[in-house]
């Protein structure tokens, strides 16, 4: 663990340089026991691949202090558990009108569409983080037979709920923004709203399935509005 | 109490002091891009320091009040009338029931505050008012405004009236480089190229936005060839894509990124960035954490000393 001054009012704690579950694990128990502090000095934790940023009023609390109690929090912390806290299935439906990119993905990988399907819905992912924007989960564990570059050039508006693929990371959409990631399909499911508590179906640390459904099912959850 | 929007401006959106403790669900601060001039609007009416304003970029806003209503314009200098009178900025301002307020172009600087007494009441999400362009939520209907829209004022201040010193507010704007501590990939510049970008100046792009300043200028050309895995983002890190023309990520910045950081805006600069406009040239310098902390400290002591009697 190395600890360095990322601003005058922010300090970076590296665990690594290589993604790796047990490093994951080691950020998430210090995100959770400062977060557990409830300090009103600590404004913001980002957790990232191999690193936690914490962001602090630097007049309430001062870099030394910052680092003495994030090793003290360190040195203190029991053994991490390995199971995940939440396994979250998403359903997905991967029909050709939510997956334009599921014949470049098959084209790509040498699989058929079927067989894209079939990889992606039977992996269990990782949530490693939540950044990006609000709600975007950055999930680990897709298989690598299914690394297929980004698209050349970004969509100009990816719909809230798409499922894409860019090289070895898979991911959701939370809202509609632009994108550039290959689009296999969509899950009806809000992945972020603002007004419930917490603001995100998943968070960092939980484990992902996703589940294929047609496009009846998709229209039904939808409806239903969860 | 309402204020009715007549025409909203180049973007005019609600903000406060921001939205904390959400970073980890990808959440960004947002909050007034210049929180000094926020707080010094507020101030003059006897709102909470950091009650919700309305924060005005380049070109104002033209506003109708349906009720007598106590304002304050404060930040960028800009032609503010009320019907045929201009009125003062800096200063808490009257304005009858039916007035029209027509707020001009910044003639320096970028973006101007109105804060009006009792604030302007939005649903606080997540525990503040910021408007979240990107995450469309907070603020009002979660966007800039647009004519039509009508925003309720609240009811809670205190009926203290202050006055800035005359000159007081000439202080507040150094015009000189904005001050940076080393960021978190700092060793990935050498120092060849770290002392470069500290001596270059930079042409604010007009592809800049609250969530990044686009720089324009010679190239920072960093060591390492390796990729960044995807880390956290402080408020007003200096990243360097491939192409080594540097970013300034703002207050609506991506809460986590992949590129390094050379370098940090200081807290008491802040406000500053929010001031940049586009074409505008910038030069940094790099000064201690101990140093910024004190700058901080100063800009604190400053606030409380600006006010007359």
């Amino acid at each position: 663990m190395k600890i360095v001054s990322a601003s005058d009012s922010s300090i970076l704690v590296e665990f690594g340089d290589r993604i790796d579950p047990e490093i994951q694990s080691d950020i998430l128990g210090l995100f959770h026991m400062l977060r557990g502090l409830n300090d009103p000095r600590i404004r913001n934790l980002h957790p990232g691949y191999v690193s936690l940023l914490i962001d602090f009023d630097p007049l309430a609390l001062s870099h030394k202090d910052a680092t003495a109690l994030i090793e003290s929090l360190a040195s203190s912390r029991p053994a991490a558990a390995s199971d995940y806290s939440t396994i979250a299935t998403i359903p997905v439906c991967y029909d050709a009108e939510f997956g334009p990119d599921l014949d470049d993905v098959s084209a790509h990988t040498g699989f058929s569409a079927e067989e894209v399907v079939r990889l992606h819905s039977s992996a269990t992912y990782r949530v490693c983080f939540l950044g990006f924007t609000a709600g975007f989960a950055y999930l680990g564990g897709m298989p690598e037979a299914l690394r297929t570059p980004r698209l050349a050039t970004p969509r100009r508006a990816v719909a809230a709920g798409s499922v894409g693929i860019a090289g070895a990371q898979t991911g959701i959409y939370p809202t509609e923004t632009p994108g550039g990631w290959r689009l296999i399909g969509r899950t009806p499911l809000r992945m972020f709203d603002p007004d419930a508590q917490p603001p995100t179906r998943v968070e960092a640390g939980d484990a992902v399935r996703f589940a294929q459904i047609d496009r009846a099912e998709f229209d039904r959850l939808l409806q239903a509005g969860k | 109490m309402t204020i009715r929007v007549i025409k909203p401006g180049l973007f005019t959106c609600v903000q406060d002091r921001g939205r904390f403790g959400h970073a980890h669900f990808g959440i960004s601060p947002c909050g007034a891009a210049d929180v000094i001039s926020l707080r010094i609007a507020n101030l003059l009416i006897g709102n909470d320091e950091y009650a919700p304003a309305l924060e005005m970029t380049l070109l104002g806003a033209t506003l109708a009040f349906e009720s007598r209503a106590t304002i304050a314009i404060t930040g960028a200098n800009c032609e503010c009338k009320v019907g045929p009178n201009r009125i003062a900025l800096n200063t808490s301002v009257e304005v009858t029931a039916g007035s029209v307020l027509q707020c001009g172009g910044t003639t320096e600087d970028a973006r101007c505050y109105l804060a009006v007494q009792g604030g302007v009441e939005v649903p606080a999400v997540m525990g503040s008012a910021s408007t979240d362009i990107r995450g469309r939520f907070g603020g009002h209907q979660g966007r800039r405004l647009q004519a039509g829209d009508v925003l309720p004022i609240g009811h809670n201040y205190q009926a203290r009236y202050r006055r800035v010193r005359a000159g007081a507010l000439d202080e507040m704007r150094g015009r000189g480089a904005i001050r940076v501590t080393g960021g978190a990939q700092r060793h990935w510049f050498s120092d060849d190229s770290y002392a470069n970008f500290l001596g270059n100046s930079y042409t604010v792009s007009e592809q800049s936005d609250r969530a990044g300043l686009r720089l324009k200028g010679d190239a920072v050309a960093t060591r390492e060839s390796k990729q960044l895995l995807t880390d956290g983002i402080p408020l007003g890190a200096i990243q360097v894509p491939q192409d080594g023309q540097p970013i300034i990520l703002f207050v609506d910045q991506q809460t986590t990124g992949g590129y390094p950081k050379i370098a940090n805006v200081i807290a008491a600069d802040m406000h500053r960035i929010g001031q940049l406009r586009p074409r505008e040239e910038v030069r940094f310098a790099e000064v201690s954490i101990p140093e910024a902390i004190e700058a901080l400290r100063a800009q604190e002591r400053w606030l409380t000393a600006i006010w007359e009697g």
